[in-house]
């Protein structure tokens, strides 16, 4: 029987779809069934009261949270999100419902052993609810008391050999894709810059002492598994610079039907012959490929390496094989100012570890955005202040036509001194030679 | 700077201002320091953790008071 009756989020159940609510109810039960064997560290109605909760704040049509608190463990600034709730006399097992990020595991590989200890630590210290993933990336733990955190850290770090993730002002967990250990795209090992740079920057996860949130994410090839262009202040992303493997045969296969296109993903209804004028050759964002007789043809310079002709035939067209990665800048989400996608920084960059390259460009930037940054500014907003001719003179980079994103609408030109052959001083005497008083 | 006047400058500008308010970005700290932010941050984290400081989160945005005062003690004795 459910501690609070909840009409309003009952009717969220009625739909098509899976529900959270009817997924909250069987947690909620299933506490209570087990509260006699399980010595359960956090109220065993936890879960019966977060649902309550929800009635209520969608009864009153505004939230019960108060905002913000304690953020770590001893010694950490971030990883655990804290939540009051307004309301604790009414709703005991919710007056506290603090958040921990857990560090996930590069390209969100896991063992199902693994998934279960975390779970029964979750279950015995905090409300069992957890999400898999947040957008962050991380392991999220939904709801636990404050003395159970460092418990629960406790626990991570000693028996699982797992960290907390970032929250607040400082770097959050990287996060990358499946990478090479699955995917046959990816240009660069993900996991492994992923896990180097995360333990490099380990001060910088777990003490705040940026402007704001600080993202990065890294994508094997330009399909963007992770969103990194979207939603990463730095985004890399796979590339190559040499030509397309085009294996004709295969061509010729997916052309008489012998090899579905997109590896069949699109099978589940009758789209007709494939056909390779209209499904590759003219969605090619570049016009650059061609069939030449039998034989497909692609202008490799002009390509932008988009992805969509591989993906829709990736037995026939391979990656190039002198591979590397794209630095992208300022993607963010819509908080303070609008959203805005990544900037084109390094066009392209090998990926060798130790990876010195890589960092130091990161940290001319780190070191640009806390000096000049505002608070709460993402690095994208601070570009868009200051401009990004200044972001290529505090990282030292040449400009180049692939900075460029559009014809200039300004007309002037400001000259600097140190770009002007001879500067701006000029010997008064030599002058007066001249020139009469 | 020496860590002792780091904090003596810290605690006494904080605790000036904790009329009007108790929680500050990081960037409030290092202008009180002088310092580059680089240079701060190693004085503040000390200041975290030998407990003349604490931090605070929204959960996107991390600030930092004198340790015990402002929102987030009474949030935790309230509960
Ligand atoms: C490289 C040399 C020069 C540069 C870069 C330059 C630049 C400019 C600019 C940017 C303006 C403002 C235009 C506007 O308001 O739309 C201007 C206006 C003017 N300039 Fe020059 N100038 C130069 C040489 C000269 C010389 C040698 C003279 C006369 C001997 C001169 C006479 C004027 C006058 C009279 C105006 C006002 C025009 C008006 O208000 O319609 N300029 N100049
Ligand atoms: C209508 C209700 C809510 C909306 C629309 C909302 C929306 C959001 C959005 C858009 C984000 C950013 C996600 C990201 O970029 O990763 C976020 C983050 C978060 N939310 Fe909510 N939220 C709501 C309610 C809540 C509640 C009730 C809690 C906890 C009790 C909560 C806890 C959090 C936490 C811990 C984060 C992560 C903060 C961070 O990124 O550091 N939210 N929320
Ligand atoms: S981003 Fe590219 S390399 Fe990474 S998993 Fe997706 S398709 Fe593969
Ligand atoms: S990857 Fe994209 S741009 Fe390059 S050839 Fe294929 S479709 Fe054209």
């Amino acid at each position: 029987m459910a501690k609070h009756p909840t009409p309003l989020l009952d009717q969220l159940e009625s739909g098509p779809w899976p529900s959270f609510v009817s997924d909250l109810k069987e947690l909620a039960e299933h506490r209570a069934k087990t509260a006699s064997k399980i010595e359960y560290q956090i109220p065993v109605e936890v879960v019966d009261d977060i649902l309550g909760l929800l009635e209520l704040t969608y009864k009153d049509g505004c939230t019960h949270w108060k905002h913000g608190g304690i953020v770590g463990v001893f010694g950490y600034g971030g990883g655990v999100i804290g939540r009051y709730c307004d309301q604790p006399e009414k709703f005991p097992g919710v007056a506290h419902f603090h958040t921990m990020r857990v560090n996930q595991p590069g390209g969100k590989f896991y063992k199902t052993e693994y998934l279960r200890q975390l779970c029964d630590l979750w279950d015995f210290r905090g409300s069992g609810i957890t999400n898999m993933h947040g957008s962050t990336g991380d392991i999220i733990f939904l709801g636990t008391t404050t003395p159970q955190l460092e418990e629960i850290f406790y626990e991570l770090t000693h028996k699982l050999n797992q960290d907390l993730g970032g929250s607040g002002s400082n770097l959050r967990t990287p996060s990358d894709c499946i990478g090479q250990a699955r995917c046959e795209w990816a240009c660069y090992d993900t996991q492994d810059l992923c896990y180097q740079l995360t333990m490099d920057y380990q001060d910088e996860l777990h003490r705040p002492a940026f402007p704001y949130k600080m993202k990065f994410k890294f994508d094997g090839c330009p399909n963007c598994c992770v969103a990194s262009i979207a939603r990463a202040d730095f985004s890399f992303i796979g590339t190559w610079r040499d030509d397309i493997k085009i294996n004709q045969e295969a061509v010729q296969a997916y052309i008489g039907g012998e090899l579905k296109p997109n590896a069949g993903e699109h099978s589940g209804r009758d789209w007709g012959k494939f056909d390779i004028q209209k499904e590759v050759i003219r969605l090619c964002p570049t016009q650059c490929m061609w069939m030449e007789g039998k034989k497909l043809m692609i202008d490799n310079k002009e390509c932008n390496r988009c992805m969509h002709c591989l993906n829709v035939m990736p037995r026939a067209l391979r990656i190039g094989d002198d591979r590397g990665l794209s630095i992208l800048v300022g993607a963010k989400a819509p908080i303070l100012d609008g959203a805005q996608m990544g900037s084109l920084l390094v066009p392209f960059i090998k990926v060798e570890p130790p990876y010195d390259e890589i960092k130091e460009i990161i940290e001319k930037i780190w070191d640009w955005w806390m000096e000049e940054g505002k608070n709460r500014e993402r690095l994208g907003e601070l570009i868009k202040r200051q401009g990004f001719q200044k972001l290529l003179e505090v990282t030292g980079i040449q400009p180049d036509p692939r900075h460029v994103k559009e014809p200039r609408s300004n007309p002037y030109i400001f000259w600097k001194e140190e770009e002007v052959e001879g500067g701006w001083t000029r010997d008064i005497n030599e002058f007066r030679k001249h020139h009469l008083r | 700077m020496d860590y002792a006047e780091a904090k003596a400058k810290i605690v006494e500008e904080l605790t000036k201002k904790l009329k009007t308010k108790s929680k500050f970005y990081f960037n409030d700290l290092a202008d009180i320091l002088g310092l580059k932010p680089r240079e701060a941050k190693k004085l503040i984290n000390d200041m975290v953790a030998d407990g003349t400081l604490e931090y605070w989160s929204s959960g996107s945005t991390s600030m930092y008071g004198l340790k015990g005062t402002g929102k987030q003690a009474a949030a935790e004795h309230e509960a």
